[in-house]
């Protein structure tokens, strides 16, 4: 009997979850470099995924991929029953996925509340939503007509992600948010993942930092050199310290 | 929904939040530095002048620099509106020449004002057109983009060579806008009054577009992350498409009253003009709409005085001023955040 693939075993112990994205076999050149050599991940509906790796895994070009800013050369991707695969950016972000860049990408020259308000495509800014995620990061308040150039990093990560929350989404894809962040602003994070996950929506977290992300995720993939080279449950993963070692040895090694 | 972050982490201290203002005291600081040279009412001549030609510049070239910041496109070309605009309006005004020669304002204004639709309308479309066919094969490919846009200049200026004939066009000003009026014994032109009042209406429009308008923070958010608007959902190929109308129409408006400025067109009118759009935006750091305010008034109030009190240092004045802006601010007086 032919191995399982990483994404056969993620099926086998999900079986009843229904996937939200699925990736199968995907092909990502940029220029002439083959980065992403089929990449078969699957993200089930509901909860917090993981997927790790080293860097230069491959990790931030998948995220890229699903939203459609690298092409995909092979393969599929499908979003919520729907292939999204050779959709441009804004149709698979109108689809219903946010995306928080690794690099935070908040609009430097407009202030907190104009970030946000450009996020809201559907009209005007909810008051009673934008209440509910300065629930998470109070000190948007504080800063809201203050321009977002003029934040700390921590301050500008809660702007690219309450930005990615102001409307509901169904998928939301956070490309290492702690990174770079001062320890007690990670742990703020992480408590405000823990409340994201009892929303409807469904995140897909790219992160280096294992220990940010063993107690937060429900699943996980881990990346090597363009492919999915394992996928399971989080708990599976953070109670094996061999698995962890021979997955992440180096990216544990920089984090602990 | 109980997590917070810690207030001493989230609330602390911002890095000041400075209003950069020095730019913005150039104008004023060059006007009144050039003051103890001549006599009041030459340096009030001199300043309205000044005033009245960079409000010309700044309205050819805020589209210039509008669609450099947003599309990264170096567009040679933009001269081409410039010109097109200028002869367009000929097809209003000359046939409404009756309505220039009366002397009432109103009429004048109106027959004005329709060339001033007309041109604009013609300089949209037709900068739609070039979007589509000459710009969009070389996005991203600056070279190609500068031989691309030079050759559409070319090609333009050729055009109305045959549309409207090699020989230049007067174009007189209208009855009420000739003459001057004296605040004391300051000659001030009329035509050059209204040139600053249609400047700064035009700067009032983009600057409340820019800022108040969710059209206008896009056109914002697009020259610093475009890939990032598109993440948002927004389609940022018609925004592109937009703007570079918009810039066009705005290169219309500005080869109207330009023409009006020199009373004769030529069709390499708008190449002439080019080389101060371009030092102007650079001046201004490229993709600011502020900056290229202040940098079309800096360069047209240096060229005057310049050109009153030492004639042959006018001649490299611009580039003097360009020369010192970058030295002292290498990315232009309002530098843009690129990504």
């Amino acid at each position: 009997m032919a191995p399982l693939s990483p994404r056969d075993c993620l099926k086998t112990i999900l079986p009843m979850s229904e996937p939200i994205l699925t990736l199968s076999g995907v092909h990502t050149h940029i220029g002439q470099y083959h980065i992403l050599q089929g990449v078969d991940l699957v993200v089930p509906r509901g909860g917090l995924a993981v997927l790790l790796g080293r860097n230069g895994a491959g990790k931030t070009t998948t995220l890229r991929t699903i939203m459609g800013l690298w092409r995909a050369s092979r393969g599929s991707i499908v979003f919520d029953g729907r292939d999204i695969t050779r959709l441009s950016t804004p149709d698979i972000a109108r689809a219903g996925i946010a995306y928080v860049p690794e690099s935070m990408a908040v609009f430097s020259e407009l202030t907190v509340r104009e970030n946000l308000y450009l996020a809201a495509r559907s009209g005007p800014l909810d008051a009673a939503r934008v209440d509910w995620i300065c629930g998470f990061f109070p000190a948007l308040k504080k800063f809201w007509h203050t321009p977002a150039g003029n934040l700390s990093g921590g301050q500008k990560q809660m702007v690219a992600i309450a930005r990615a929350l102001v409307e509901p989404r169904k998928l939301l894809l956070v490309d290492e948010p702690t990174k770079g962040l001062a320890p007690a602003i990670i742990q703020s994070l992480m408590a405000a993942f823990r409340d994201l996950k009892d929303t409807s929506t469904t995140i897909l977290l790219v992160e280096q930092n294992f220990n940010f992300v063993r107690t937060l995720g429900d699943t996980v993939a881990v990346m090597d050199d363009g492919r999915v080279v394992h996928a399971g449950l989080m708990h599976d993963l953070s109670g094996d310290e061999a698995l962890q070692q021979r997955l992440l040895g180096l990216s544990l090694d920089a984090h602990q | 929904m109980s997590a917070t972050l810690p207030l001493a982490q989230a609330d602390a201290p911002l890095p000041a939040a400075r209003r950069d203002v020095a730019p913005l005291l150039l104008v004023p600081v060059v006007a009144l530095a050039a003051l103890p040279f001549m006599s009041l009412p030459t340096w009030i001549t001199l300043t309205v002048a000044g005033l009245a030609m960079g409000m010309m510049i700044f309205i050819m070239a805020s589209g210039l620099t509008l669609v450099f910041g947003l599309m990264s496109v170096l567009n040679f070309g933009h001269g081409a509106f410039v010109s097109v605009g200028a002869f367009t309006a000929t097809l209003v005004l000359l046939p409404m020449r009756g309505w220039l020669e009366m002397d009432s304002l109103p009429a004048n204004l109106g027959a004005l004002g329709l060339a001033v639709l007309l041109a604009m309308l013609v300089t949209a479309i037709l900068g739609w057109v070039f979007e589509r066919v000459v710009i969009m094969p070389v996005y991203g490919q600056h070279l190609k983009q500068i031989l691309v846009t030079m050759g559409g200049m070319i090609v333009s200026e050729q055009a109305i060579n045959v549309i409207w004939g090699a020989e230049q066009i007067a174009l007189p000003l209208p009855a009420a806008l000739r003459g001057a009026v004296f605040l004391g014994d300051a000659a001030i032109e009329k035509y050059r009054l209204l040139a600053v009042v249609v400047g700064l209406a035009v700067f009032a429009v983009l600057f409340i577009t820019l800022n108040r308008t969710r059209i206008g923070l896009l056109i914002r958010a697009g020259v610093e992350n475009g890939e990032m608007v598109e993440a948002l959902g927004y389609r940022i190929r018609r925004l592109f498409v937009g703007v570079f109308a918009a810039g066009s129409a705005l290169a219309g408006l500005g080869g109207v009253m330009w023409g009006l400025y020199k009373e004769t067109l030529v069709a390499h009118m708008g190449s002439e003009i080019m080389v101060l759009t371009f030092i102007v935006i650079i001046i201004g750091g490229l993709g600011s709409v502020g900056g290229c305010f202040i940098g079309s008034l800096l360069i047209a109030l240096v060229g005057n005085y310049a050109g009153f009190l030492a004639p042959k240092v006018a001649l490299v004045s611009n580039i003097v001023l360009m020369i010192a802006v970058l030295l002292w601010r290498p990315a232009g007086l309002y530098a843009k955040g690129r990504n």
